[in-house]
């Protein structure tokens, strides 16, 4: 089996524009793919249930424009993954059109494209629960059941190697693909070239932030890996970042609870025994993972519903007196709220984020009591319906303002108001399901289209 | 004696999926790296009472040799990005631990 070179622009894909100067570098190392991941659940839950992408559409283009160019320039397959940051098939159908605007700008010779789906059904889901099914949960969840999924607005799975594999076994030289667990998109190729499960998945693990692996500390930029045997050597593309035994070590670990453990579909990778050794000053290389299989093979669902509309008011107070007693003060105000709304957290909610005090780690602060020199307060009110949120956002923010503290000084306004004004926020959302779903080949949950793209005369046949 | 921000060279929180922010004490000096792991300071119990939780809700605690580091996960109480929440990335969580003293 001959080595595999892969390079990787971006950890996620026009989060912001990846870094020409290093790819570009990479793209002279001639290597065998250009694979790159566009998504994350990081971005928290809105993006997947509002179907919504938030890298901004001109990146998107760029980054894309910048790989299909030179993987088309090299004869070489180019892979995207979990497209538009929440791979909808939305996001799918966003990336294709943009594939074939920049093959017909660029008058590309044709090219096989394929587009893999994972967005998923609830109705489908729900006959599978109602049919015996166990939607199984993770990191402690309880089981998904009707209820869970009917609080669920979007679903996506998360594909593994094994429909990008197929992709490319079928010819394609472009793969663009729905929400795709990272380490998948590297895994296919190599699984594809013959190489076990064990290092496939390890190099994508290592991998798939891109420069996040190297050091000094730089996003965007390019790395190349090259996998052979059951080693993979990584070297990093930036000339002022190298990959080191340290840097590749604590990225292994990163994001993640277990730093042994990687699970994908049908198995996980056990990372105990991995070695990592200085080959060159830029290039690390990396061995010693086991691929432990399992009984059964489960597929990651994410899902994401709405839980009302948002509004938010931002206010300050500098009295240090009243600052003393905020809490008395927030105590009053939801006084008034749920005088007119009811029990706080019956069918709406309303928070108070205190920046000076503990707005970042709320409950996780260990700090005691601080004394700031102000305090910045984001009230965040939350409602079915849009008007009432608002509603309770200002009666949130101006009870505050008329707060009745023991022996206050200042009687013209407890608090200063920014801006008399309620700001509408985007809404509302909570993640419903992080959960696994049993099934009996890794292909079922996901569809597949392919097509040929031939931007030299402007047509496509399918 | 000397605080975790002077032996460290990383010191770093993130989400390791919706439900967990997961913690990083990494220390370019294996030198470093043994005073901080011999010391017992970090443990599960260690940090559950740094960052005053019950030790239920860490529910990883690992010393990665390979990396010079300590991890530990903590639970959400809410999912990620749920209404009320404010660190989306769970990237700003980690400040406690700079003036943890270790013998």
């Amino acid at each position: 089996m001959t080595a595999i070179k892969i390079l990787c622009p971006t950890g996620h894909l026009a989060f912001t524009p990846l870094e020409k100067g290093s790819f570009l570098l990479g793209c002279e190392q001639k290597p065998d793919f250009i694979i790159a991941d566009a998504g994350s659940c990081d971005m928290g839950p809105r993006p997947l249930g509002a179907d919504q992408h938030v890298s901004l559409a001109a990146w998107q283009r760029h980054d894309l424009e910048v790989m299909l160019v030179q993987a088309r320039k090299l004869g070489v397959p180019m892979i995207v993954g979990s497209a538009s940051d929440t791979g909808t098939d939305r996001g799918v159908d966003q990336f294709v059109g943009m594939i074939r605007d920049i093959a017909a700008e660029h008058r590309l010779a044709p090219f096989k494209l394929t587009a893999i789906y994972a967005e998923q059904s609830i109705d489908e889901l729900k006959r599978k629960l109602a049919g015996g099914a166990r939607i199984e949960g993770l990191d402690g969840r309880p089981d998904a059941d009707l209820a869970t999924l009917g609080r669920t607005t979007r679903v996506v799975a998360v594909m593994n190697a094994e429909p990008i594999r197929a992709a490319l076994a079928g010819g394609a030289d472009v793969v663009i693909a729905g929400r795709s667990s990272d380490c998948a998109l590297f895994a296919a190729p190599l699984l594809d070239a013959g190489f076990s499960p064990g290092i496939s998945y390890y190099t994508g693990k290592l991998m798939e932030c891109a420069s996040f692996c190297a050091e000094p500390y730089m996003g965007k930029e390019s790395i190349l890996g090259r996998v052979e045997g059951e080693a993979v050597c990584v070297t990093a593309m930036h000339p002022g970042q190298r990959c080191t035994p340290a840097s590749l070590g604590s990225h292994a670990m990163y994001e993640r609870t277990n730093p042994f453990r990687e699970d994908v579909a049908g198995g996980h990778i056990d990372m105990t025994n991995c070695r990592y050794e200085q080959v060159d000053p830029k290039t690390t290389r990396a061995s010693g993972q086991v691929f432990v299989k399992a009984p059964t093979v489960k597929v990651k669902l994410e899902g994401a519903g709405k839980v009302g509309e948002r509004r938010l008011a931002v206010i300050g107070i500098r009295d240090p007196h009243t600052i003393q007693l905020i809490d008395k003060a927030i105590a009053w105000a939801k006084g008034k709220v749920a005088e007119r709304f009811g029990p706080i957290g019956e069918g709406y909610d309303v928070f108070y984020h205190l920046y000076g005090r503990n707005a970042v780690m709320k409950d996780l602060d260990p700090a005691p009591e601080m004394k700031p020199h102000e305090l910045g307060i984001v009230v965040e009110a939350i409602h079915r319906d849009g008007e009432k949120a608002a509603e309770i956002a200002a009666l949130a923010a101006r009870n505050m303002f008329y707060a009745r503290l023991p022996e206050t000084k200042g009687t013209a306004g407890a608090a200063a108001l920014m801006s008399d004004e309620i700001l509408i926020g985007e809404a509302a959302y909570e993640w419903t399901l992080n959960h696994v779903i049993e099934v009996k080949n890794a292909m079922e949950l996901f569809r597949t289209r392919t097509m040929t793209v031939d931007g030299s005369g402007l047509k496509e046949a399918v | 004696m000397a605080t975790l921000r002077e032996l460290a060279s990383t010191i770093r929180s993130k989400n390791a999926g919706v439900d967990h922010i997961t913690f990083d004490i990494i220390c370019r000096e294996r030198a470093n790296f043994d005073r901080v792991r011999n010391s017992n300071v970090l443990s599960r119990e260690g940090v559950a009472a740094l960052f005053n939780i019950p030790v239920e809700r860490v529910s990883h605690f690992t010393v990665f040799e390979p990396a010079n580091a300590i991890k530990f996960t903590i639970r959400r109480l809410k999912p990620s990005g749920s209404p009320g929440e404010t660190d989306v990335f769970g990237s700003q969580q980690y400040a406690p631990l700079f003036d943890v003293v270790i013998p």
